[in-house]
């Protein structure tokens, strides 16, 4: 038998058990399903409406700055468009997108469970994220913020209308729509955490955990543990600008600096919510399209805990030239230094996998590549800026810009996207044309490159951001990454050409399209309502491909209805290996 | 190859007890997604257990605010902190901390299976809560009174003042904005627990826990056991200093 054995169960449910989870229709039966999948879906829907704000917002940010001067917008205009671009980008898409989206869809069934831990809690948690959503909606409909995505004080917590000099602009909802969506992101690791304890099949040892769940874990611990701080200090912002506490407003005797500290608290380690689980679908992704186990696994699992860890200890870095005492400064530069080393860990053990891996150039697998070489690129130039003198130059230029492009964008962008085409079959038991998907992802390439080299180069020249004008010398490399932009955005069209197209006429996808030794393909597809038609029971790791048997790994593969997929026989003999596993 | 054979041993036992996991397969209150009851309270457990930490750090926020300025305005501490009721807080940590003992009694007569006992208990408990909010309305009122309130609507009266005081230095509207925060906080605490727990009443009544089944009670008991510690901190560094 399989290496994944299964024990017989009567089932007694009215309805047929292992119909997909597709199956049921009508929009209440979406709107209160405490299935993660769907749950996942509707996450994952929302995200990408979300994504698609951010990235108009940017392109008319980049569309502005075209040519010096006037272009599109009036600099109030401008203001509120980089903010909102943040905003969306960073705490309704770049957040939640991995971890609870397709963390939702994946996490559970490549546990064999047949759902999270609390499935009610799961639902609420997208309500709650709507919720914050419509606050943030409601913000942007009444004016918008233009205090950046950071909201910091004293200029967002001082209120003009109350004689204060900061921002005007309605602050109040967005501040608390990031509040309430913090909370979602909070109950989401409470509940990952408790679903990878407790939720394990038979069989499932820590070690034979998929490097992606090794991620949603680290993620969900720094959601849980850093959330609450950036959840504390919104709403004291929040009551700063509405009843003048004191504590951030130096016109009242607070410390604005103060704020940035409880800012970065969270927020660094929110850095790492966003790349760690694009480290996991990319671990996930170069294990299957080089047929290999994962290079030291277990360093790459460590290194998502030593990355959450260490996420917590740097976050000073942001305020190197905010004030603080210059010994503080040094321990927080020599601090930051240390990220390099669980994240060197992952790049090179990613590699060592391809290394003489049976590798096959299939579109996630394209996403996966990319996100190596943007991320060590966004990493690399990282310690530019924890380097302090070198920072002070460095300091709020497009170079930091371009910085945290590469490691959000090159991160979670890739990771999300090379994630999406990876699962898609699995989830919408549609599959994409293949042809279209690597253009997509080349236009996302070679535009993301355009874009944020200009302005690597423009900004160690000194270029600052968020300025709505600039000196004639920077305006080549404005053009240059304006019209990168353009070719980005065209990427993401065809993407969502492709999906959508799919979705539509796609051919059926089979079980198992990439001939995964992983557990989520291993079940039916679409998966049925409880993941697995019987409750598995795991004999070898999700990477095992010596002890994979040709069953798992080989339904789908040379299908006459993908011809486009690479065939061919398993690097080892499967079957011997198998034999031993018989019951 | 050990882990192998332990995990083959592992399918067995799981092959003879329960394999099916997707019908109704025991008792009402387990839920669909679990194998086993000791598999949803363990679930429920260290869910409760990792909220509580991320409540944790939700205050912590509050209280690093109320180190810096405790160690940057020593004197302001000092004098403003005269002018909260001890009498009124002293009452109300000890409302709490009983409040707090009732919670933990009812969980120990639900594990017993003594529904009415659970019932008594979890009723102090609620009224305690409330009595807590009540104390807590009539220290809010005479704070409004004296217009001891945060910086910017920071204006006392000398008359409403408690007898004999300092004079108030610069920047003790400050340390009224950070009282009504934490304090403020912790109050919605309290209303969420008040909830809460009226829920877990009401569920109590209707006979939903037993011997077997008391994850709620427990979980419940661990949040108002939360809401009394974080109260225990403010009490002191608020009240006390």
């Amino acid at each position: 038998m399989a290496a994944i054995t299964t024990t017989p169960g009567a089932h007694h449910d009215a309805e047929d058990p292992n119909a997909s989870f597709l199956e049921k229709k009508g929009l209440m039966s979406w709107l209160v399903t405490l299935d993660h999948k769907r749950i996942g879906i509707m996450y994952l829907i929302s995200v990408m409406i979300a994504f698609a704000l951010g990235g108009i917002f940017a392109l008319l940010v980049r569309a502005e700055l075209l040519t010096q001067g006037k272009t599109l917008m009036d600099a109030d205009t401008y203001n509120k468009m980089f903010s909102l671009h943040g905003v969306v980008m960073v705490f309704l898409f770049i957040i939640p997108s991995i971890p609870a989206a397709m963390g939702n869809i994946i996490l559970p069934i490549q546990l064999g469970a047949k759902d999270v831990a609390f499935p009610r809690l799961n639902l609420l948690s997208l309500y709650i994220y709507w919720f914050g959503a419509c606050f943030g909606l409601y913000s942007m409909i009444n004016g918008g913020v233009d205090t950046g995505w950071t909201f910091y004080t004293p200029y967002s917590s001082s209120d003009p209308a109350l004689g204060g000099v900061g921002s005007s602009t309605s602050v109040i909802p967005m501040t608390l729509a990031a509040f309430i969506m913090g909370f979602s992101s909070i109950l989401t690791g409470v509940n990952f955490i408790a679903t990878v304890h407790k939720m394990r099949a038979p069989g499932l040892t820590w070690r034979r955990l998929t490097l992606f769940t090794w991620a949603l874990y680290s993620t969900s611990i720094i959601q849980v543990l850093a959330t609450p701080v950036l959840a504390i200090t919104l709403l004291l912002l929040t009551m700063e600008r509405f009843l003048g506490l004191g504590i951030f407003d130096p016109r009242l005797g607070g410390d604005p600096v103060l704020f940035q500290h409880f800012f970065w608290f969270y927020s660094h380690p929110a850095v790492y919510i966003m790349i760690v689980p694009g480290m996991g679908v990319v671990s996930d992704i170069i294990a299957t399209f080089s047929r290999r186990e994962p290079v030291g696994y277990m360093a790459i699992a460590a290194s998502s805990l030593g990355l959450a860890l260490l996420g917590f200890l740097v976050w000073g870095h942001h305020l190197f030239v905010a004030g603080m005492s210059e010994y503080a400064t040094m321990v927080f530069s020599a601090l930051t230094f240390l990220v390099a080393i669980p994240s060197g860990v992952k790049v090179f053990n990613w590699v060592a996998t391809l290394y003489k891996g049976s590798i096959s150039l299939q579109s996630p697998m394209l996403w996966a590549l990319s996100f190596i070489f943007l991320f060590t690129i966004g990493g690399l130039t990282g310690l530019f800026l924890g380097m302090l003198a070198v920072d002070v130059h460095l300091h709020d230029t497009y170079f930091v810009v371009a910085h945290f492009h590469y490691v959000m964008v090159g991160g979670t962008v890739m990771g999300f996207v090379g994630g999406l085409h990876y699962w898609w079959p699995k989830f919408t038991g549609k599959m994409y044309d293949e042809a279209p998907a690597k253009a997509g992802w080349f236009f996302v390439f070679v535009g993301f490159n355009i874009t944020f080299i200009a302005q690597f180069i423009m900004g160690s020249r000194g270029m600052p951001r968020r300025y709505y004008d600039y000196l004639p010398e920077y305006e080549i490399f404005h053009q240059i990454s304006t019209v990168g932009s353009w070719v980005l955005g065209f990427g993401f069209v065809i993407i969502l050409y492709v999906l959508v197209k799919s979705l539509m006429s796609g051919k059926p996808a089979p079980r198992n399209p990439w001939g995964s030794a992983a557990l989520e393909f291993q079940t039916p597809t679409p998966p049925p309502t409880f993941n697995f038609v019987k409750d598995p029971v795991l004999t070898r790791g999700q990477y095992d491909y010596q002890l994979a048997t040709e069953d798992e790994l080989y339904e789908g593969f040379d299908d006459p209805l993908f011809p486009g997929i690479r065939g061919g026989k398993p690097a080892a003999k499967p079957a011997a290996a198998a034999e031993g596993e018989k019951e | 190859m050990s882990s192998e054979a332990t995990a083959g041993a592992h399918a067995g036992d799981h092959g003879d007890g329960h394999g099916d996991g997707h019908g109704h397969h025991g008792p009402k209150w387990l839920a669909h997604h679990f194998d086993t009851p000791a598999q949803q309270f363990d679930a429920a457990k260290l869910g409760m257990w990792v909220f509580l930490a991320q409540e944790l750090l939700f205050f912590s926020g509050l209280f690093v605010a109320y180190g810096v300025y405790r160690s940057w305005y020593p004197e302001m501490f000092k004098a403003a902190s005269h002018q909260l009721d001890k009498i009124m807080g002293g009452t109300n940590t000890i409302v709490l901390l009983f409040s707090s003992f009732t919670a933990a009694m009812a969980v120990r007569s639900s594990q017993l299976g003594k529904q009415k006992e659970t019932g008594r208990y979890l009723l102090v408990t609620i009224l305690c809560a409330f009595g807590f909010l009540v104390i807590k309305y009539f220290e809010y009122q005479h704070k409004f009174e004296a217009g001891l309130l945060p910086s910017r609507y920071f204006h006392p009266h000398m008359d409403h003042l408690v007898a004999g005081s300092a004079p108030l230095p610069a920047n003790t509207g400050t340390f009224f904005g950070i009282y009504f925060m934490m304090t403020g906080v912790h109050g919605v605490h309290v209303i969420v627990g008040i909830g809460v727990l009226i829920w877990i009443y009401l569920r109590n009544q209707r006979g939903d826990f037993s011997k077997e089944f008391f994850t709620p009670v427990d979980i419940a008991a661990l949040y108002w056991h939360l809401v009394d510690l974080v109260w225990i901190y403010l009490f002191p560094l608020l009240y006390l200093v």
